[in-house]
């Protein structure tokens, strides 16, 4: 086992095949996160009696986002123009390195759950910092809410996978999904449903959903996510709606993958692989729409009153671990 | 298409209309039209309302503040021709003597139904 | 070879301080800048030698001290903190050429810098109970005199050196107390005599001797509840006295700890561990808080020290627990985690104390409030700052990360232990690695954003120069030390591992498997930073490119300049910006309880009607509650005490005659 992971990067077999799952995971992040977020907007317009967009509209309005100018504030330094950037960045990198539809990607033996959360954490900061950078009064409160629910949110989110990674004895994303796969019966344990009801508080935190944020918002003063990227146009706004669609398209895989692993790719073959790809987009799919149908019947919550969701989160992940070493 | 609203002067009878054009008898949020909080984050604007002397130089900046290619879309007789404030001591005239405005949406409100086509027809579907 | 290079780094230290005070205005600065950073490369040298041969080298002098001779050796535990010492002081020399010369400062300040560098050289290395007493004590002094140097008069600095002077003192106090009742029990002043002996303490004595010891060090540390004096001092020190107190002061009281608990006594008790890491968790969550909530540099600063000592002693408690339940391999992985977040930890606070001193230098405050667009006057300074802001964040690729990984690493495989109260302290360990790290974040995105970015808000921060190219290459060399250990961490383990054997009583099996990222040896768990970095640069070049590809009219091409989108305000000043106090409101009032903000409202109402005010004016404080909860009484019991004593002696002969009568009868008493 350890063996396995500690192999350098050259010498392990279909290297390029790791590379090109990799690759493909990118991929389906990128474009399935718009789609996932089109289709909750789709769900939620049912829901509302409309018809709404249709699901591509997002991957529409990313095209013509890119041939659009791009407006930077003036005094605003690099931070501004580097920050989708990072965010991107960070977000493809954490998609590739999760097992999303394989359980073999590239430097899996590289990276680990900790290593995503911190790679999540740098998109959230590049976001911030890009917010604060252009200095106007709206910028600067969106970064200080999202901080706020960011340090809240993320502490959530470790203990979440630490309650997963303690059950499988190791941090590595691929060995806890492979492990689960030969243990079905700890998808049931008490400490995976806890794990898993803690995930969805920060999913839905980390991606600005409601109750924690609403997206459509057009008032300033109820904005947390927005007010961040109020200053971007054209490409850079692009390159922050696809970045943000990517990591609520990571943290749907990585959620159906740790609690319902079944048809992940484990062999590195090409059908094998499409199968994940399929497997992967009907289980975020339905997560998805569940997450749409929560949205749609609640209200938003007063700021002040999303740490308290939040801390109920964090004790949820805190419950799930105790659970574990209990009942071991 | 992504919209940012401006009112420039509006009675409120041409944002009654609107939310209705978004609402689920019209829907225009099917054809791909979206009113997005900023004018970073538009293609246009939708103008309502006269431009009164308080409004101008912001409507201006809003404009300004759009990336290129952009349109102006005139809403309601107000913005339109100044309608029933044309002329009045307040008021600079009508949206398109301060921006150049691409599409005009006659009527005083117009009804939802020609609101959304008019976005259609930006929209392109 | 390393005794020699040692002791002449030590000697050239000695001799800088001696030439700062001698030197004439014009020659002292560098003089004694020079001579130090030769001493620092020397003392690296040595210390470097150490960590990689593994040899401790000892030697005794007869001479130097009157009854007890000096004691001398340097072992790789010493070692580490002697380079960790070097590095930053290395900086910080190069540093103060720069820092100085806008006004010459006095003959004490330059002298007490080196001075201040030598003692922090030395401690480490002492290996008598006297030779490491008398190293202490000169440490407190240097540094206390050395905080003094800059703004003497102000009643703030006065302030501050009076709860340094009381709270080290009182731990120094305590470790005497501690030491001598085991140099007592053993017959023997040198630490390796005690260690010799450590087998035949008993229990309860050992545990009273750890206790007075941990009193002190977490004292010099700055672990909650004794934290009181970093708040105060470090903002009230000149900046490379900060940085060396944050640096390297703070991390010998974590030398302390392991020398004594683990070297002297042996590894001791499973509940002397808990206690430390208890220490740490405390410390932790409240240093984060109140970095979160502070909103001048310094401060926020002295409270990420704070933060982050906590999150070294709970590494340093849950290696003790584990290796006292006999998890040699386990305790080895997260005490060599808790050593690599040290190093780290003074790699990238000396980084941002330089920086905020060099902010400060060139915009006259450290006041965030007042600060702001900072990154475009000082773009260099911005960088470093922001290098050593994104480490203390854990942002991968830097070295806050790898260290910060490895911790929680080594804190989730612990849980192997199957001891039910390890098990809760590692899980309070993990929570509390979680909670910081969110917190922190937030704390420096603001120190980053609302001190560098966006527009001035003063006109002193809208008149900042860049420093001078000596101030930046010593904040240079430091956060090139963050880069180098956040992409490629591997280079330093072994060292650490050698560092981590001789920590613990029992020694400890190689942690990490050679190679350049962090594979772990004994359980399973690996990262390569260098490969996440590689990802990261490619997808930022590759993102780049294709949106170079797009086709797009030519008036498009490059990104248009606009004023920021004030959503139509005509006016728009940065009086409307964000400050560091609003950016931090909302995480105030989430951790209300604990903070305990002071608000004070008031409205003065028109003449005519109450519906109509003419003024408001809001204040809002956060003070330490601590100070106020704990300290407070305490002063207030002592003051009390005082008055009350003072009524006794009234000066008449009779009175005292009858005192000492009575002190006598009770002499025999006690005696009979
Ligand atoms: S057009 Fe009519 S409804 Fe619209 S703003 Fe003018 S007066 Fe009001």
């Amino acid at each position: 086992m350890i063996g396995v992971l500690t192999v350098p990067l050259a010498t392990g077999p279909g290297l390029l095949t790791r590379i090109g799952a990799s690759v493909l995971q990118v991929v389906a992040v990128g474009v399935g996160g718009p789609l996932l977020l089109g289709l909750m907007g789709k769900i939620r317009a049912r829901a509302e009696g409309r018809i709404g967009p249709p699901i591509i509209q997002g991957l529409l309005d990313l095209r013509k986002l890119v041939r659009k100018e791009a407006i930077r504030a003036e005094h605003t330094s690099a931070v501004a123009a580097l920050a989708p950037l990072v965010l991107v960045a960070s977000a493809a990198v954490a998609a590739a390195v999760t097992p999303l539809v394989t359980t073999r990607p590239v430097i899996g033996g590289g990276a680990d759950a900790f290593a995503v959360v911190y790679l999540l954490l740098m998109g959230s900061v590049a976001l911030a910092l890009g917010g604060l950078d252009a200095g106007t009064a709206f910028g600067g409160m969106g970064s200080s809410r999202a901080m706020t629910i960011g340090a809240i949110s993320e502490p959530a989110l470790l203990v979440a996978v630490l309650a997963l990674a303690v059950q499988a004895h190791t941090s590595n994303l691929p060995g806890i999904v492979t492990a689960s796969l030969s243990h079905p019966e700890w998808l049931a344990s008490p400490e995976r449903l806890l794990a898993l009801a803690a995930l969805v508080v920060v999913v839905i935190a980390e991606t600005g959903r409601i109750p924690v944020d609403n997206p459509s918002t057009h008032l300033e003063l109820t904005m947390i996510h927005e007010a961040m990227i109020l200053e971007y146009a054209g490409p850079d706004l692009a390159l922050v709606t696809v970045g943000e669609a990517m990591r609520l398209g990571l943290l749907l895989g990585l959620v159906a993958n740790l609690f319902f692993p079944w048809g992940i790719a484990v062999s590195g073959g090409g059908f094998a692989l499409l199968v994940g790809l399929v497997v992967l987009g009907a289980k975020t799919a339905a997560i998805a729409v569940l997450v749409a149908l929560v949205e749609v019947s609640t209200a938003k919550l007063r700021l002040f009153r999303v740490p308290e969701l939040l801390a109920g989160g964090f004790v949820l992940a805190a419950v799930a671990v105790t659970t574990g070493l209990v009942t071991r | 298409m992504q919209l940012r609203h401006v009112d420039a002067g509006s009675c409120n009878g041409c944002e009654i209309e609107i939310a209705q054009a978004f609402a689920p008898v019209s829907d225009a949020g099917r054809f791909g039209a979206r009113l997005v909080a900023s004018p970073r984050h538009a293609d246009g604007l939708l103008v309502t309302g006269v431009v009164t002397k308080n409004m101008a130089v912001p409507l201006q900046m809003t404009f300004e503040a759009t990336p290129r290619p952009r349109v102006v879309v005139a809403c309601g007789d107000c913005a339109v021709s100044g309608g029933v404030f044309a002329g009045a001591y307040g008021v600079v005239g009508s949206v398109r003597d301060v921006l150049p405005v691409d599409v005009e949406i006659p009527g005083c409100p117009p009804e939802p139904s020609e609101i959304t086509e008019a976005l259609r027809r930006l929209t392109g579907r | 070879m390393s005794t020699a290079a040692y002791l002449i780094g030590l000697g050239i230290a000695s001799a800088a301080a001696l030439l700062g005070a001698v030197l004439p205005a014009r020659r002292r600065l560098l003089g004694a800048a020079v001579l130090s950073s030769a001493a620092c490369l020397a003392a690296l040298a040595g210390a470097g030698d150490v960590l990689v041969s593994g040899h401790a080298f000892s030697l005794h002098t007869a001479q130097v001290l009157p009854l007890t001779g000096v004691d001398l050796s340097l072992d790789p535990l010493g070692a580490i903190f002697v380079v960790t010492t070097a590095v930053v002081g290395l900086a910080v020399s190069c540093y103060s050429v720069g820092y100085g010369a806008h006004q010459t400062p006095s003959r004490t300040a330059t002298a007490m810098l080196p001075a201040f560098l030598t003692t922090l050289l030395l401690v480490p290395a002492a290996a008598s109970l006297a030779t490491f007493m008398v190293a202490w004590e000169l440490m407190a002094l240097a540094s206390l005199l050395a905080l003094l140097t800059e703004h003497r008069r102000r009643r703030e600095t006065r302030d501050a050196a009076q709860w340094y002077a009381v709270m080290t003192h009182i731990g120094a106090a305590a470790i005497l107390l501690g030491l001598v009742l085991l140099a007592a029990h053993a017959g023997g002043q040198s630490f390796a005599a005690i260690a010799a002996h450590r087998r035949h303490l008993s229990v309860p004595l050992a545990s009273v001797v750890f206790l007075l010891t941990l009193f002190g060090f977490a004292s010099k540390a700055g672990a909650v509840p004794l934290h009181v004096w970093l708040p105060r001092a470090h903002p009230e020190a000149p900046s490379p006295v900060s940085a060396l107190m944050s640096g390297a002061m703070v991390n010998l009281g974590i030398y302390g700890i392991l020398r004594v608990g683990e070297d002297l006594l042996g590894g001791g008790e499973l509940w002397w561990w808990l206690v430390v890491a208890a220490l740490g968790v405390v410390s932790a969550v409240f240093g984060a808080l109140h970095a979160a909530a502070s909103t001048d540099t310094k401060r926020l600063l002295a409270y990420s020290t704070v933060d982050n000592i906590g999150l070294v002693l709970i590494g340093v408690g849950a290696a003790g627990a584990l290796a006292a339940g006999g998890e040699q391999a386990l305790a080895g992985l997260v005490l060599l985690a808790a050593l690599f977040h040290l190093v780290n930890h003074a790699l990238f606070k000396g980084c941002l104390f330089l920086g905020a001193g060099a902010v400060q230098h060139a915009a006259g405050t450290r006041d965030l409030d007042r600060l702001g667009g900072i990154a475009r006057k000082m773009p260099a300074t911005a960088v470093l700052f922001g290098i050593g802001a994104l480490s203390i964040s854990a942002l991968p690729g830097l070295n806050g990360f790898a260290s910060e990984w490895l911790l929680l690493e080594g804190l989730l495989h612990g849980f192997a232990s199957h001891s039910a109260v390890t098990e809760a302290a590692l899980l309070a360990g993990v929570a509390t690695l979680a909670i910081t790290g969110g917190l922190t974040a937030t704390a420096f995105v603001k120190a980053l954003g609302v001190g560098f970015l966006g527009q001035p808000r003063s006109e002193g921060a809208g008149d900042a120069r860049e420093v001078g190219p000596s101030m930046l290459a010593g904040m240079g060399l430091l956060a090139g030390g963050c880069v180098v250990l956040g992409v490629v961490p591997g280079v330093v383990l072994p060292a650490l591992d050698r560092a981590t054997t001789a920590g613990l009583a029992a020694g400890a099996p190689r942690a990490v498997l050679p190679g350049l990222g962090l594979a772990l040896a004994s359980v399973r768990g690996a990262i390569d930073p260098a490969l996440l970095v590689g990802g990261l640069l490619v997808g930022i070049v590759v993102i780049w490119g294709a949106l170079r590809l797009v086709p797009r009219s030519a008036d498009l091409r490059s990104p248009r300049r606009a004023a920021a989108w004030g959503c139509g305000r005509e006016l728009q000043t940065a009086r409307m910006e964000i400050t560091a106090t609003s950016f931090a409101e909302p995480l105030q009032r989430v951790f209300a309880d604990v903070l305990r903000p002071d608000h004070d409202l008031e409205v003065t109402h028109t003449a005519e009607s109450r519906y109509f005010p003419e003024a408001i004016s809001f204040h809002q404080r956060v003070d330490d509650a601590i100070e106020r909860v704990v300290y407070r009484p305490v002063m207030a019991a002592v003051t009390w005490w005082g008055r009350l004593a003072r009524r006794v002696p009234n000066g008449s002969v009779h009175r005292y005659l009858a005192f000492g009568f009575a002190a006598l009868v009770l002499v025999l008493v006690v005696l009979a």
